[in-house]
Parts: C-alpha cells; sequence; structure tokens
C-alpha cells in the first residue's frame, strides 16, 4: 500500500471542527500532519470534498444463513460504492446472531471477504424472540459494537429495561426497531387513506410511538443510551426532541426512503415500496426533515434491506419488508436534505454520518485527526448522475430509486489508506 | 328502460368507450365506462330469460374462475355468465392449485398463460393480486374480489339493480351498513356510487368505520336510526364477527342493537327504499329474516343481475386482446 498525498480537497472533519481547502497526508495507513516520501500517490481532489470514512449503523449483510439476498462480500462492496468505510451489520441473520460462536463465524467472514470495516451486532433476546436475554457480555467478548433484536422489538418492557441496565455495564449502546406488536398487528403499510382505498392492513404511526416514547422513559430510568432506528412518524421526532432536551440519553436514525417517498406510491402495488417501518405522508417527511435540522435527529442509516427479486416478485402482503440502501442513501441525502430542501449543510450531514454514529457505538472512526486510520470518504456533492440498479453490487435488485435523477455522491473510498473503490473504475 | 347498444345479442357491437384488456377495479374507472358496462348487461340480460339462454359472443375463449379465497356465489356467477356466452370454463380453487404446494401466484399464472387462458377471474385474500397478475400476463384479468381492496362486479351489479329499479343513480341516497373497513364491496360501491353522482353515507361501528373513508368524499354516520328516512337504498355488508382477528365490538348482540336492519327500525325507512346485501346474508344480524323476504328487498334481484353484469364484463375485457392494443 502507497502513503498518499490527497490534494486540494475542501477537508471537512467534524471531529476537529475543520473544514479548508488543505492536503491530507496518509502515512503507512493512517492519517498523519506529515507529508509522505517519495513515491506516494498523489489524488487530486480539486472540488471534491474529503470526508472522514462514512459509517452506516444500519445494514443487513444476510450472512449467515441467506446468501441468495446478499453476503459480507457483496453488501460490504455495496458500501465502499456507496461512500462507506464502516458498516454496522444487524443480527437478524439465519441462525440469528444471538451468540459468541455465530458472532465469530461472522467475524471470521468479515475478515476474509469484507472490502471495508464491518462491524457485528448481537440480538437482545434469543433468537430474537423478546423471551431470554441473550448472552450480551460473552458478544463483546468477541466482537460486537452494539444490541438490538432489529426485525423485531422486544415488547417486555422489564425484560428491555434488564437487557439495557446489563447492557450498561460493557458501555453497549442498545438499538431498537420500535413497532408495538399489539398495535401493528399485521400492518403492511402507513395507516390512512392510501391504505384505506387501498384494503391494505394499516402500520399506524402510533405502533412506532408508543415504543420511542418507551425507549425514552428506559433511557431516563437506566441512565443509559438507547438509539431508535430507522423513525418513520412526526410523532417519533417531537418524543425525541423534548426527551433530548431534557438530557435524556436518546437517539434517533432516519433512513432516505422516508424523506425521499410517501405512502401514495404504494397504490401501485409494487413491492419495492414495502418497508418496515412503512412510508409515511408528507407531513411526516417534512418533520423527519425538520428533526434532522434541528438536531433531535442526530444519525442518517440506511437499513439497506437486500432480498431476492423473486422474494419480492410476490403478493403486496406476502413480500417481505425492505429495500437496498447503501449506494443510494449519500446520494439522496444530499440531493434531498441539501439541494432540494436546504435543511442542513455538509458539515452537518457529514456529522450525521462520522462523529455522531462513531459516539453512539464508541468506534474510533469519523475522524481525520492525525493517528487515526485513514478512512476517507471523497464525495462530489454536485455531480449529477442517473442510478442504475443493474450497475449495483449487492446480490440484490429491490430499489425503488432505479433511473433516478441524482446530485452528488461519493467518487472515491479508502479504507486504511488503500482504495476500495473509485467511480469509473468500478466495473464487477 | 336503458336502450341498449346491443338489440342483438347475437352479434354486439364493441363499444367504443371500452379498452381495458382487464376489470380490476371501479377507482381507476370513468364514469362513461361503468355506464358502458351496464349498457351492455342491460342487453345481455336478456338472454336469461330465453329458452336457449345462450349466445356465441366468447365461442372458443377459455376462461379460468381461478379461486385461491373460497367462494360459491361469485364462482358460479362468473361460470354461468361464461357458459351463456358460450366460454369453456376451467375452475381452479385454493385447495386443488399449486399454490398449496408452495408455488407463487406468478408461477401460477404463467402455467395458466401457458395453456392459453384467455381470462382468468381471480378471487384473493391479497389487495393488488389481480393487478399483478395484470402486469405480467397478456390474459385478461378480471377482479372477483381482492382482499378488502375491490370487488367491481359485486358494485357493478348494486348500481346495475338500482338504476334497473329506480331509472337513475344521480342524486340518489345510499347508506352502506356495516363492516366497512374489511368490505372490498363497500369500498367498490363508494367509487361506483361516487362516479354515478349518488351521495353516499357509511354506518357501522366506529371501529370499523375509520374516519379516513371520509377522504374519498363520502359522509360517516355513527347511528343507522340517523339514516333511516333519508336513504333511497340500503346495503346492508355482512358481518363476520366470527372470523376477525381483533374484536371491533364486543358482541353480534351489541351489534344488533345499534346496526341491525330490525321490523321496528325498517317500519322507518322511506317508502320505495331499496334494501340491498350482497350475501350471503345472516339472518337475524344484518337485517331481519322478513324484511331480507320482504317488499322492498332487491337481493335476488342482485343475484340475477349479477349474471348480466358479469357476461357484460367477460365480453367487453376479452375484445380487447394485448395484441391488439
Amino acid at each position: 500500500m502507497k502513503d498518499l498525498i490527497i490534494k486540494n480537497g475542501r477537508i471537512i472533519d467534524p471531529s476537529a471542527d475543520r473544514d479548508e481547502t488543505a492536503d491530507l497526508y496518509v502515512v503507512g495507513g493512517s492519517v498523519s500532519n506529515h507529508a509522505p516520501g517519495d513515491g506516494c500517490e498523489v489524488i487530486d481532489a480539486q472540488g471534491l470534498i474529503v470526508a472522514p470514512g462514512l459509517i452506516d449503523i444500519h445494514v443487513h449483510l444476510r450472512e449467515p444463513g441467506q446468501i441468495q439476498k446478499e453476503t459480507i462480500e457483496s453488501g460490504s462492496r455495496a458500501a465502499a460504492a456507496g461512500g462507506f468505510t464502516s458498516i454496522v451489520c444487524m443480527p437478524n441473520t439465519d441462525p440469528p446472531a444471538d451468540n459468541p460462536s455465530t458472532i465469530t463465524l461472522i467475524t471470521d467472514r468479515i475478515r476474509d471477504t469484507a472490502h471495508v470495516n464491518v462491524y457485528p451486532t448481537g440480538a437482545i433476546t434469543k433468537k430474537l424472540m423478546g423471551d431470554e436475554m441473550a448472552p450480551i457480555g460473552s458478544m463483546v467478548q468477541t466482537g460486537i459494537v452494539a444490541i438490538t433484536d432489529d426485525g423485531h422489538c422486544v415488547q417486555n418492557h422489564e425484560l428491555m429495561r434488564r437487557a439495557v441496565e446489563y447492557a450498561r455495564m460493557f458501555d453497549l449502546a442498545v438499538f431498537d426497531h420500535c413497532q408495538d406488536y399489539n398495535m401493528v398487528g399485521n400492518g403492511v403499510m402507513h395507516e390512512g387513506y392510501w391504505s384505506t382505498v387501498l384494503g391494505l392492513a394499516g402500520w399506524p404511526r402510533t405502533g412506532e410511538e408508543i415504543m420511542v416514547a418507551r425507549n425514552i422513559l428506559l433511557a431516563d430510568l437506566c441512565q443509559t443510551r438507547i438509539h431508535c432506528q430507522h423513525l418513520s412518524s412526526a410523532g417519533s421526532v417531537r418524543l425525541l426532541r423534548d426527551a433530548r432536551a431534557r438530557g435524556v440519553q436518546i437517539t434517533g436514525e432516519i433512513c432516505p426512503h422516508h424523506i425521499a417517498l410517501t405512502d401514495e406510491l404504494v397504490s401501485a402495488f409494487d413491492t419495492n415500496y414495502k418497508m418496515n417501518p412503512p412510508l409515511r405522508e408528507p407531513e411526516d417527511v417534512e418533520a423527519l426533515i425538520e428533526g434532522v435540522a434541528d438536531g433531535a435527529i442526530t444519525i442518517l442509516a440506511s437499513d439497506h434491506a437486500p432480498h431476492a427479486f423473486f422474494e419480492k416478485e410476490v403478493e403486496f402482503d406476502r413480500a417481505p419488508f425492505g429495500i437496498l440502501g447503501l449506494e443510494t442513501e449519500l446520494a439522496l441525502f444530499l440531493t434531498v436534505l441539501l439541494h432540494q430542501k436546504k435543511a442542513i449543510d455538509l458539515n452537518r450531514l457529514i456529522t450525521l454520518y462520522t462523529i455522531n454514529p462513531a459516539a453512539l457505538t464508541r468506534l474510533p472512526k469519523g475522524t481525520l485527526q492525525p493517528g487515526s486510520d485513514a478512512d476517507v470518504t471523497l464525495i462530489d456533492p454536485d455531480l449529477d448522475w442517473i442510478f442504475r440498479k443493474e450497475d449495483s453490487f449487492s446480490r440484490s435488485r429491490n430499489t425503488p430509486f432505479d433511473g433516478w435523477k441524482l446530485k452528488g455522491r461519493a467518487v472515491r473510498t479508502i479504507v486504511g489508506g488503500k482504495t476500495v473503490w473509485e467511480l469509473g473504475k468500478d466495473r464487477k | 328502460m336503458n336502450t341498449s347498444p346491443a338489440s342483438s345479442s347475437r352479434n354486439v357491437p364493441k363499444p367504443a368507450t371500452w379498452h381495458r384488456k382487464d376489470l380490476l377495479g371501479i377507482r381507476e374507472l370513468e364514469r362513461r365506462e361503468i355506464e358502458t358496462i351496464l349498457d351492455t348487461a342491460a342487453a345481455f340480460k336478456t338472454v336469461g330469460s330465453r329458452d336457449i339462454k345462450k349466445v356465441p359472443a366468447l365461442r372458443g375463449k377459455t376462461m379460468v374462475n381461478f379461486f385461491v379465497e373460497p367462494s360459491t356465489r361469485t364462482r358460479t356467477s362468473f361460470e354461468l355468465a361464461a357458459f351463456r356466452l358460450s366460454a369453456d370454463v376451467v375452475n381452479i380453487s385454493a385447495a386443488d392449485s399449486s399454490l398449496q404446494k408452495g408455488e407463487t401466484l406468478k408461477d401460477t399464472a404463467l402455467n395458466l398463460q401457458a395453456l392459453h387462458a384467455d381470462i382468468i377471474v381471480l378471487r384473493h385474500s391479497s389487495a393488488g393480486a389481480p393487478k399483478f397478475l395484470a402486469e405480467r400476463l397478456d390474459a385478461s384479468i378480471v377482479n372477483a374480489g381482492d382482499g378488502a381492496h375491490e370487488h367491481p362486479t359485486q358494485a357493478l351489479l348494486d348500481v346495475f339493480t338500482i338504476r334497473e329499479r329506480l331509472g337513475k343513480i344521480a342524486g340518489l341516497k345510499v347508506a352502506i351498513v356495516g363492516d366497512i373497513l374489511f368490505s372490498r364491496v363497500a369500498r367498490s360501491n363508494i367509487w361506483a356510487l361516487k362516479k354515478l353522482g349518488a351521495e353516499v353515507t357509511l354506518v357501522g361501528p366506529s371501529t370499523l368505520v375509520p374516519r379516513a373513508f371520509e377522504e374519498m368524499g363520502v359522509s360517516v354516520a355513527r347511528h343507522i336510526d340517523d339514516i333511516l328516512a333519508s336513504a333511497d337504498i340500503i346495503n346492508l355488508l355482512r358481518i363476520q364477527h366470527e372470523r376477525q382477528r381483533k374484536e371491533y365490538f364486543p358482541s353480534l348482540s351489541e351489534y344488533v342493537r345499534f346496526f341491525g336492519l330490525t321490523k321496528a327500525r325498517a317500519e322507518k325507512l322511506k317508502p320505495g327504499c331499496l334494501v340491498m346485501h350482497p350475501g350471503p346474508i345472516n339472518r337475524g344480524v344484518e337485517i331481519d329474516s322478513d324484511i331480507a323476504d320482504g317488499p322492498q328487498s332487491v337481493i335476488l334481484d342482485q343475484v340475477t343481475n349479477g349474471l348480466a353484469v358479469r357476461m357484460a364484463v367477460l365480453y367487453l375485457c376479452s375484445t380487447v386482446s394485448r395484441k391488439t392494443r
């Protein structure tokens, strides 16, 4: 691996409150104050943003057990192509990642096949069933960075309290997929006008908000941090804003589809518009964007959820939830939050993808401070391009964004000083 | 009373206002398309009263009655309609289809297409299933009920019956009573009645008539007594208390107390008010037994008219194949 000089880019490093045009030096795979010697590679970053490598704390890599959908290899390659140097994968694999042996299998596969840094999470409860606590401490020892039953939600508040209190002993973040099973029932889309017209079972906002409120109460009670995943409703944002103002250690993330799409799109019965939580109404979209702008929402993520074509090509209410995200999320957030809505600036957007997720998971990432790993994402925030699903590195094609005109994207992804993906040199 | 475009049903001309391969729902139809179906049905209705109840309109065509969700009434009606049009008919139910063996709807449908089915009539528990097939097959797809989404031929036979009895639809006040939330019949009726100019009021327990329905351009009454004196038509939907996953009201007796069309309530109905029901009826629940058999009831007219409407739908859709579009 050659040392690097990344020349003339606009370095935006929120961890150092830095925003200036300068050269970035990489020596021995780490960021350095000192220029490398002869023989180093010079990357011209004129007109580009030089950002700390972006982090996505919510992806499904489907390995082990569901490799028709995705593998750690294919999913991490998609991450690289999306500008992500670190990703956090969810435990709802087959078998679920609820014990140290499975976590070790996953970390072995990561070591052997991953293109970027991949960090596993462990389940909160055994088999994600919500009944018994998983061996959280043993999984911490084998490398998990958080616990979550994502895809599922622990319904028993007392068990959740114990898990949260137990996780606190390891300074471990608890992520929660907020869904009250009784309220949501067999809901497959947002409960509102369109679910009424289409005769599809509704998934009401309240089904999310009740669990967000639960998590706020538990985070307060246990004096530890809980992170609410993929928030979709205006009420969740209000709850989070109020709780954070009181100093409760509660955080929330949003995914691009929840601000780029609304429930009306389900009217074509296209299963690429079926996700959990569901697409909601324009007023929710506005509230989520407002939450990002005012600090109620502090993390951006994809909920990258690959499913094989044949799995999605079924009746709407029988299709699995979820869509791809890694290769479109940065572009969608740039397009919607930055260019269209002008809700946040580049500094803030990079903050939500670097130091905030790093602080939550305690990962020593998301920074360009000297001595840190040279994980760098080069971004052209104004590049006009069209996403084509056939160009995806994922094993799946379940995306509603095929053919979308987007503005801005990563153009080069560097992990530990090594370029793992570069725009235009990405033929499969 | 309706002048039909096809007084001789032996050689029915193709109406200029029909261009659809499929009938998936009422929501996407224009008013004139609904009227085309009703006019065509009026012409076909005469076939049923002849000695020889058959016209050759669909001779050589194959219709598959694909009923993934059980039904006797609708399936039989479509089957008889196809016989009267001289089509060949195959019935497939969920129990004897390969769906039981784990085959997907897509693959089952592609197999039907490979057998050169011209028309597939689909009843399915999933909303949108007919659209799913229509997008993938050359055959005409007729929705015979998809989940809680639409049941277009039921709505068409309902408005046909109203028009036949009262001579018009526009301006009439129609009350739809019962389980609206889970009813595809209610949804298709709302669209058809609104497009034809009727005023629709929904009546039922507030758990089964969510407020979102008001955004469809209808009003909601909380008490059946509020609509008895004003309704020109009262359409009672079947209550399926026992089949619902959750409880939406405490008991059938409490339902009857608040929403059943009892004799006492029927006496307050406007003279000439039509009493309708898509069937099968629960005597003594949504409707008193005597009222169901009484002079205001048009329940059996609905059944008879269903045949004519389905003949019209099968005929119209089959004249528009994917290849000729």
